[in-house]
Protein backbone atom coordinates (compact mmCIF):
# COMPACT_ATOMS: atom_id res chain seq x y z
CA UNK A 1 0.00 0.00 0.00
CA UNK A 2 1.34 3.34 -0.99
CA UNK A 3 2.45 5.97 1.49
CA UNK A 4 0.61 9.05 1.98
CA UNK A 5 2.66 12.11 0.33
CA UNK A 6 3.66 15.48 -0.03
CA UNK A 7 5.12 17.31 -2.93
CA UNK A 8 7.00 20.29 -2.05
CA UNK A 9 7.47 22.34 -5.18
CA UNK A 10 10.29 24.06 -6.33
CA UNK A 11 9.14 26.66 -8.23
CA UNK A 12 7.40 27.98 -5.12
CA UNK A 13 9.22 27.21 -2.52
CA UNK A 14 11.47 29.72 -0.87
CA UNK A 15 13.18 28.55 2.27
CA UNK A 16 11.54 30.29 5.40
CA UNK A 17 11.10 26.78 7.21
CA UNK A 18 8.00 27.60 8.66
CA UNK A 19 6.59 24.13 7.43
CA UNK A 20 9.40 22.26 9.73
CA UNK A 21 7.51 23.46 12.96
CA UNK A 22 4.20 23.11 11.68
CA UNK A 23 4.28 19.55 11.04
CA UNK A 24 3.61 17.59 14.46
CA UNK A 25 5.53 15.04 13.31
CA UNK A 26 8.83 16.83 12.80
CA UNK A 27 9.08 15.04 9.32
CA UNK A 28 10.18 18.05 6.93
CA UNK A 29 14.01 18.94 7.06
CA UNK A 30 16.07 21.84 5.10
CA UNK A 31 17.94 20.68 2.42
CA UNK A 32 22.03 21.22 1.86
CA UNK A 33 21.37 22.71 -1.51
CA UNK A 34 20.03 25.70 -3.54
CA UNK A 35 17.23 25.28 -5.85
CA UNK A 36 16.69 27.13 -8.94
CA UNK A 37 15.07 30.21 -7.44
CA UNK A 38 18.74 30.22 -5.42
CA UNK A 39 17.04 29.72 -1.91
CA UNK A 40 17.65 26.17 0.71
CA UNK A 41 13.96 24.52 -0.26
CA UNK A 42 12.08 22.05 2.77
CA UNK A 43 12.82 18.35 1.71
CA UNK A 44 11.04 15.65 3.46
CA UNK A 45 13.00 11.76 3.04
CA UNK A 46 11.59 9.05 1.95
CA UNK A 47 11.77 7.38 5.71
CA UNK A 48 9.92 10.07 7.17
CA UNK A 49 7.28 9.90 4.10
CA UNK A 50 6.24 6.55 5.42
CA UNK A 51 4.94 8.51 8.82
CA UNK A 52 3.08 11.15 7.06
CA UNK A 53 -0.23 11.33 7.91
CA UNK A 54 -1.91 13.81 5.21
CA UNK A 55 -2.98 16.16 7.74
CA UNK A 56 -1.82 19.22 5.48
CA UNK A 57 -0.83 20.91 8.37
CA UNK A 58 2.61 21.76 6.63
CA UNK A 59 0.70 22.96 3.20
CA UNK A 60 -0.99 25.59 5.42
CA UNK A 61 1.49 26.94 7.27
CA UNK A 62 3.34 27.17 3.77
CA UNK A 63 3.11 31.21 3.06
CA UNK A 64 3.84 30.21 -0.86
CA UNK A 65 1.52 27.56 -1.18
CA UNK A 66 4.11 25.46 -2.30
CA UNK A 67 3.30 21.72 -0.80
CA UNK A 68 0.60 19.34 -2.00
CA UNK A 69 -0.67 16.81 -0.15
CA UNK A 70 -1.91 13.28 -0.65
CA UNK A 71 -3.49 10.82 1.02
CA UNK A 72 -4.04 7.38 0.25
CA UNK A 73 -7.27 5.63 0.31
CA UNK A 74 -8.77 2.53 -0.69
CA UNK A 75 -11.32 2.68 -3.15
CA UNK A 76 -14.04 -0.18 -3.93
CA UNK A 77 -11.96 0.27 -7.70
CA UNK A 78 -15.81 1.98 -8.97
CA UNK A 79 -16.03 5.56 -8.21
CA UNK A 80 -14.34 7.43 -6.40
CA UNK B 1 -9.78 -3.45 -3.19
CA UNK B 2 -7.51 -0.60 -4.46
CA UNK B 3 -5.04 2.33 -3.00
CA UNK B 4 -5.20 5.99 -4.78
CA UNK B 5 -3.77 8.85 -3.80
CA UNK B 6 -6.34 11.44 -3.45
CA UNK B 7 -5.01 14.90 -3.32
CA UNK B 8 -6.91 16.62 0.03
CA UNK B 9 -4.55 20.21 -0.04
CA UNK B 10 -3.65 22.01 -3.50
CA UNK B 11 -3.28 25.64 -4.28
CA UNK B 12 -6.45 27.65 -4.19
CA UNK B 13 -8.56 27.93 -7.78
CA UNK B 14 -8.65 31.78 -7.30
CA UNK B 15 -5.01 31.73 -6.81
CA UNK B 16 -2.65 32.43 -10.06
CA UNK B 17 -0.32 29.40 -10.64
CA UNK B 18 2.87 32.11 -10.30
CA UNK B 19 5.72 32.68 -7.97
CA UNK B 20 5.13 36.09 -5.86
CA UNK B 21 8.04 38.82 -5.09
CA UNK B 22 7.11 38.33 -1.30
CA UNK B 23 10.30 37.80 0.97
CA UNK B 24 10.75 34.02 2.22
CA UNK B 25 8.47 33.84 5.20
CA UNK B 26 6.09 36.60 4.42
CA UNK B 27 2.87 36.12 5.84
CA UNK B 28 1.36 38.59 2.89
CA UNK B 29 1.37 34.77 1.03
CA UNK B 30 -0.69 33.38 3.72
CA UNK B 31 -3.20 35.86 3.48
CA UNK B 32 -3.90 35.93 -0.13
CA UNK B 33 -4.03 32.25 0.01
CA UNK B 34 -6.43 32.30 2.44
CA UNK B 35 -8.58 34.88 0.60
CA UNK B 36 -8.63 32.70 -2.48
CA UNK B 37 -9.79 29.62 -0.94
CA UNK B 38 -12.75 31.74 0.86
CA UNK B 39 -13.74 32.78 -2.87
CA UNK B 40 -13.01 29.53 -3.83
CA UNK B 41 -14.96 27.63 -1.25
CA UNK B 42 -17.99 30.57 -1.78
CA UNK B 43 -17.81 30.11 -5.66
CA UNK B 44 -17.49 34.12 -6.36
CA UNK B 45 -13.93 34.19 -8.81
CA UNK B 46 -15.83 34.85 -11.84
CA UNK B 47 -18.14 38.13 -9.97
CA UNK B 48 -14.79 38.64 -7.36
CA UNK B 49 -13.21 42.42 -7.78
CA UNK B 50 -10.59 43.03 -5.98
CA UNK B 51 -9.46 46.72 -5.15
CA UNK B 52 -5.59 46.66 -4.47
CA UNK B 53 -3.53 49.00 -2.14
CA UNK B 54 0.12 50.95 -2.48
CA UNK B 55 2.32 48.68 -0.53
CA UNK B 56 4.18 45.00 -0.80
CA UNK B 57 0.47 43.93 -1.84
CA UNK B 58 0.33 46.09 -5.02
CA UNK B 59 0.35 43.50 -7.29
CA UNK B 60 -2.85 41.38 -6.23
CA UNK B 61 -3.63 41.58 -10.32
CA UNK B 62 -0.93 39.10 -10.43
CA UNK B 63 -1.18 36.83 -8.24
CA UNK B 64 -5.01 36.31 -7.67
CA UNK B 65 -7.38 34.57 -10.75
CA UNK B 66 -10.10 37.72 -10.05
CA UNK B 67 -10.29 40.73 -11.75
CA UNK B 68 -8.52 43.74 -9.78
CA UNK B 69 -8.39 47.31 -9.66
CA UNK B 70 -5.38 49.48 -8.55
CA UNK B 71 -6.23 52.31 -5.60
CA UNK B 72 -4.08 55.40 -5.09
CA UNK B 73 -2.74 54.78 -1.65
CA UNK B 74 -4.90 54.45 1.16
CA UNK B 75 -8.19 54.87 -1.42
CA UNK B 76 -9.25 51.50 -1.69
CA UNK B 77 -12.46 51.30 0.15
CA UNK B 78 -13.49 54.72 -1.63
CA UNK B 79 -12.48 52.67 -4.85
CA UNK B 80 -14.73 49.85 -3.83
CA UNK B 81 -17.27 51.59 -2.89
CA UNK B 82 -17.63 53.15 -6.03
CA UNK B 83 -17.01 49.70 -7.52
CA UNK B 84 -19.85 47.71 -5.50
CA UNK B 85 -22.38 50.55 -5.91
CA UNK B 86 -22.37 50.14 -9.67
CA UNK B 87 -21.73 46.23 -10.32
CA UNK B 88 -24.42 45.21 -7.09
CA UNK B 89 -24.10 41.63 -8.21
CA UNK B 90 -20.33 41.56 -7.55
CA UNK B 91 -18.39 40.46 -4.69
CA UNK B 92 -15.81 43.03 -3.82
CA UNK B 93 -13.14 43.70 -1.54
CA UNK B 94 -10.28 45.07 -0.82
CA UNK B 95 -6.70 44.25 0.64
CA UNK B 96 -4.67 46.83 2.56
CA UNK B 97 -1.63 47.11 4.26
CA UNK B 98 -1.75 48.85 7.92
CA UNK B 99 0.58 52.05 6.44
CA UNK B 100 -2.12 52.09 3.49
CA UNK B 101 -4.93 51.76 5.61
CA UNK B 102 -4.28 52.95 8.57
CA UNK B 103 -2.34 55.88 7.46
CA UNK B 104 -3.14 57.45 4.62
CA UNK B 105 -5.97 56.04 4.55
CA UNK B 106 -7.43 56.40 7.46
CA UNK B 107 -10.36 58.68 6.81
CA UNK B 108 -11.56 56.42 3.41
CA UNK B 109 -11.97 53.48 5.46
CA UNK B 110 -13.90 54.80 8.54
CA UNK B 111 -16.27 56.95 6.27
CA UNK B 112 -16.55 53.48 4.22
CA UNK B 113 -17.07 51.05 7.62
CA UNK B 114 -19.55 53.82 9.02
CA UNK B 115 -21.59 54.48 5.66
CA UNK B 116 -21.66 50.24 5.47
CA UNK B 117 -20.46 50.21 2.09
CA UNK B 118 -21.64 46.34 0.92
CA UNK B 119 -17.37 45.51 0.81
CA UNK B 120 -15.30 43.49 2.42
CA UNK B 121 -11.76 44.58 3.72
CA UNK B 122 -8.97 42.66 4.61
CA UNK B 123 -6.05 44.66 6.63
CA UNK B 124 -2.97 43.20 6.74
CA UNK B 125 -1.20 44.45 9.51
CA UNK B 126 2.59 44.07 10.10
CA UNK B 127 3.52 46.67 12.32
CA UNK B 128 5.81 48.58 9.71
CA UNK B 129 5.68 49.72 6.20
CA UNK B 130 7.02 47.05 4.21
CA UNK B 131 7.23 48.02 0.76
CA UNK B 132 9.33 51.68 1.52
CA UNK B 133 12.09 50.62 3.80
CA UNK B 134 9.99 49.73 7.38
CA UNK B 135 9.19 53.02 8.53
CA UNK B 136 6.85 53.50 11.69
CA UNK B 137 3.19 53.01 11.20
CA UNK B 138 0.37 53.43 13.08
CA UNK B 139 0.35 50.33 14.24
CA UNK B 140 4.10 49.97 15.10
CA UNK B 141 4.09 48.70 19.36
CA UNK B 142 5.43 50.54 21.90
CA UNK B 143 9.56 51.10 21.47
CA UNK B 144 9.76 48.97 18.21
CA UNK B 145 12.19 50.24 16.58
CA UNK B 146 11.54 51.16 12.71
CA UNK B 147 13.65 53.43 10.48
CA UNK B 148 11.54 56.08 11.12
CA UNK B 149 12.14 55.25 15.33
CA UNK B 150 15.49 54.10 15.87
CA UNK B 151 15.25 54.45 19.34
CA UNK B 152 12.29 52.92 19.27
CA UNK B 153 8.33 54.34 19.09
CA UNK B 154 8.10 56.87 21.83
CA UNK B 155 4.44 56.54 23.04
CA UNK B 156 4.53 60.77 24.65
CA UNK B 157 5.20 61.72 20.93
CA UNK B 158 3.85 59.26 18.63
CA UNK B 159 0.75 58.13 20.54
CA UNK B 160 -0.28 54.36 21.21
CA UNK B 161 -0.67 51.56 17.98
CA UNK B 162 -4.14 51.84 17.02
CA UNK B 163 -6.23 48.50 17.47
CA UNK B 164 -8.34 49.04 14.18
CA UNK B 165 -10.48 46.40 14.58
CA UNK B 166 -11.97 47.55 17.64
CA UNK B 167 -11.77 50.81 16.68
CA UNK B 168 -14.12 50.19 13.59
CA UNK B 169 -16.36 47.96 15.64
CA UNK B 170 -17.61 50.67 17.36
CA UNK B 171 -19.40 52.35 14.12
CA UNK B 172 -23.23 51.38 13.22
CA UNK B 173 -22.05 50.69 9.70
CA UNK B 174 -19.72 47.47 10.47
CA UNK B 175 -21.48 44.12 10.07
CA UNK B 176 -18.58 42.34 11.02
CA UNK B 177 -14.89 42.74 12.21
CA UNK B 178 -12.57 40.71 14.59
CA UNK B 179 -8.63 39.84 14.11
CA UNK B 180 -6.80 36.97 13.18
CA UNK B 181 -2.91 35.65 13.01
CA UNK B 182 -1.65 33.11 10.66
CA UNK B 183 1.17 32.32 12.84
CA UNK B 184 -0.06 28.55 13.43
CA UNK B 185 -1.77 26.34 11.68
CA UNK B 186 -4.86 26.75 14.55
CA UNK B 187 -5.00 30.48 13.88
CA UNK B 188 -4.35 29.79 10.16
CA UNK B 189 -7.63 27.66 10.38
CA UNK B 190 -8.98 29.99 12.25
CA UNK B 191 -8.31 33.21 9.78
CA UNK B 192 -9.41 31.37 6.88
CA UNK B 193 -13.48 30.71 8.64
CA UNK B 194 -13.25 34.49 9.71
CA UNK B 195 -12.18 35.46 6.04
CA UNK B 196 -14.80 33.16 4.68
CA UNK B 197 -17.20 34.74 7.49
CA UNK B 198 -16.51 38.50 6.17
CA UNK B 199 -16.78 37.44 2.13
CA UNK B 200 -20.22 35.73 3.09
CA UNK B 201 -21.80 38.77 5.34
CA UNK B 202 -20.87 40.69 2.04
CA UNK B 203 -22.57 37.52 -0.06
CA UNK B 204 -25.90 37.22 1.73
CA UNK B 205 -26.23 40.16 3.42
CA UNK B 206 -24.90 42.43 1.67
CA UNK B 207 -22.67 44.01 5.27
CA UNK B 208 -19.64 45.38 5.84
CA UNK B 209 -16.55 42.76 7.17
CA UNK B 210 -13.69 43.41 8.40
CA UNK B 211 -10.50 41.12 8.73
CA UNK B 212 -7.43 42.47 10.28
CA UNK B 213 -4.61 39.79 9.96
CA UNK B 214 -1.53 39.72 11.86
CA UNK B 215 1.71 39.19 10.04
CA UNK B 216 5.03 39.02 9.85
CA UNK B 217 7.90 41.33 7.92
CA UNK B 218 11.09 39.45 8.30
CA UNK B 219 12.82 41.54 6.11
CA UNK B 220 12.10 45.12 8.24
CA UNK B 221 12.01 43.68 11.33
CA UNK B 222 15.86 42.19 10.95
CA UNK B 223 14.45 38.35 11.88
CA UNK B 224 14.71 35.22 9.72
CA UNK B 225 10.82 33.85 8.88
CA UNK B 226 11.17 31.75 12.15
CA UNK B 227 12.23 34.46 14.55
CA UNK B 228 9.80 36.70 13.07
CA UNK B 229 6.71 34.29 13.29
CA UNK B 230 7.78 34.23 17.17
CA UNK B 231 7.35 37.77 17.26
CA UNK B 232 3.82 37.59 16.53
CA UNK B 233 2.57 35.54 19.43
CA UNK B 234 5.86 37.06 21.54
CA UNK B 235 4.74 40.53 20.71
CA UNK B 236 1.37 41.32 18.64
CA UNK B 237 -1.08 39.30 20.17
CA UNK B 238 -0.58 40.96 23.25
CA UNK B 239 -1.27 43.89 22.18
CA UNK B 240 -3.50 43.16 19.86
CA UNK B 241 -5.81 40.62 20.97
CA UNK B 242 -7.56 38.01 18.49
CA UNK B 243 -11.26 37.77 18.40
CA UNK B 244 -14.54 38.66 17.19
CA UNK B 245 -15.10 42.39 18.43
CA UNK B 246 -18.58 42.39 16.28
CA UNK B 247 -20.76 40.43 14.61
CA UNK B 248 -24.59 41.69 13.85
CA UNK B 249 -26.97 42.12 10.76
CA UNK B 250 -26.18 44.82 8.52
CA UNK B 251 -27.32 48.43 9.12
CA UNK B 252 -31.51 48.49 8.50
CA UNK B 253 -31.83 44.98 8.15
CA UNK B 254 -32.30 44.30 12.24
CA UNK B 255 -34.66 41.58 13.71
C1 LIG C 1 0.62 59.04 -2.22
C2 LIG C 1 1.75 58.17 -1.82
N1 LIG C 1 2.42 58.40 -0.69
C3 LIG C 1 3.45 57.59 -0.32
C4 LIG C 1 3.81 56.53 -1.10
C5 LIG C 1 4.97 55.64 -0.66
N2 LIG C 1 4.53 54.37 -0.13
C6 LIG C 1 4.48 53.25 -0.90
S1 LIG C 1 4.03 51.89 -0.06
C7 LIG C 1 3.91 52.77 1.40
C8 LIG C 1 3.56 52.12 2.70
C9 LIG C 1 3.08 50.72 2.59
O1 LIG C 1 3.00 50.15 3.84
P1 LIG C 1 1.85 49.14 4.26
O2 LIG C 1 0.53 49.68 3.84
O3 LIG C 1 2.02 48.86 5.69
O4 LIG C 1 2.08 47.87 3.36
P2 LIG C 1 3.20 46.73 3.40
O5 LIG C 1 4.20 47.14 2.37
O6 LIG C 1 3.77 46.64 4.78
O7 LIG C 1 2.47 45.50 3.01
C10 LIG C 1 4.24 54.11 1.19
C11 LIG C 1 4.24 55.12 2.25
C12 LIG C 1 3.09 56.31 -2.29
N3 LIG C 1 3.34 55.25 -3.08
N4 LIG C 1 2.05 57.12 -2.62
S1 LIG D 1 1.03 16.37 5.89
FE1 LIG D 1 1.15 16.48 8.14
S2 LIG D 1 2.43 14.72 8.74
FE2 LIG D 1 2.71 15.00 6.53
S3 LIG D 1 4.54 16.27 6.38
FE3 LIG D 1 2.79 17.67 6.36
S4 LIG D 1 2.48 18.25 8.49
FE4 LIG D 1 3.84 16.45 8.48
S1 LIG E 1 6.86 26.77 4.40
FE1 LIG E 1 6.72 26.63 2.16
S2 LIG E 1 8.20 28.13 1.39
FE2 LIG E 1 8.65 27.80 3.56
S3 LIG E 1 10.24 26.18 3.54
FE3 LIG E 1 8.27 25.13 3.78
S4 LIG E 1 7.63 24.64 1.67
FE4 LIG E 1 9.26 26.15 1.51
S1 LIG F 1 9.18 43.78 2.85
FE1 LIG F 1 8.01 42.80 4.48
S2 LIG F 1 5.83 42.95 3.88
FE2 LIG F 1 7.11 43.36 2.05
S3 LIG F 1 7.31 41.36 1.00
FE3 LIG F 1 9.10 41.61 2.33
S4 LIG F 1 8.54 40.64 4.26
FE4 LIG F 1 6.63 40.98 3.11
Amino acid sequence: MPSNRIEIDPIYCKGCALCTIACPQKLIEMSDALNEQGYIPAVISSGNLARCTACALCARMCPDAAIRVFKSVETDGGQS
Amino acid sequence: MTTVLKNVFDRPVSLKDVSTHFCPGCQHGTAHRLCAEAMDSLGVQQRAIGVASVGCSVFLYGYFDIDVVEAPHGRAPAVATGVKRVRKDDFVFTYQGDGDLAAIGTSEIIHAANRGEAISVIFVNNTTYGMTGGQMAPTTLPQQQTSTSPTGRNVASDGYPIRMAELLSGLEGVSYSCRVAVNNPKNIMAAGKAIEKAFRCQVEQGGFGFVEVLTTCPTNWGMNPLKANNRVAEEMIPYFPLGVFKDIAPMGQEV
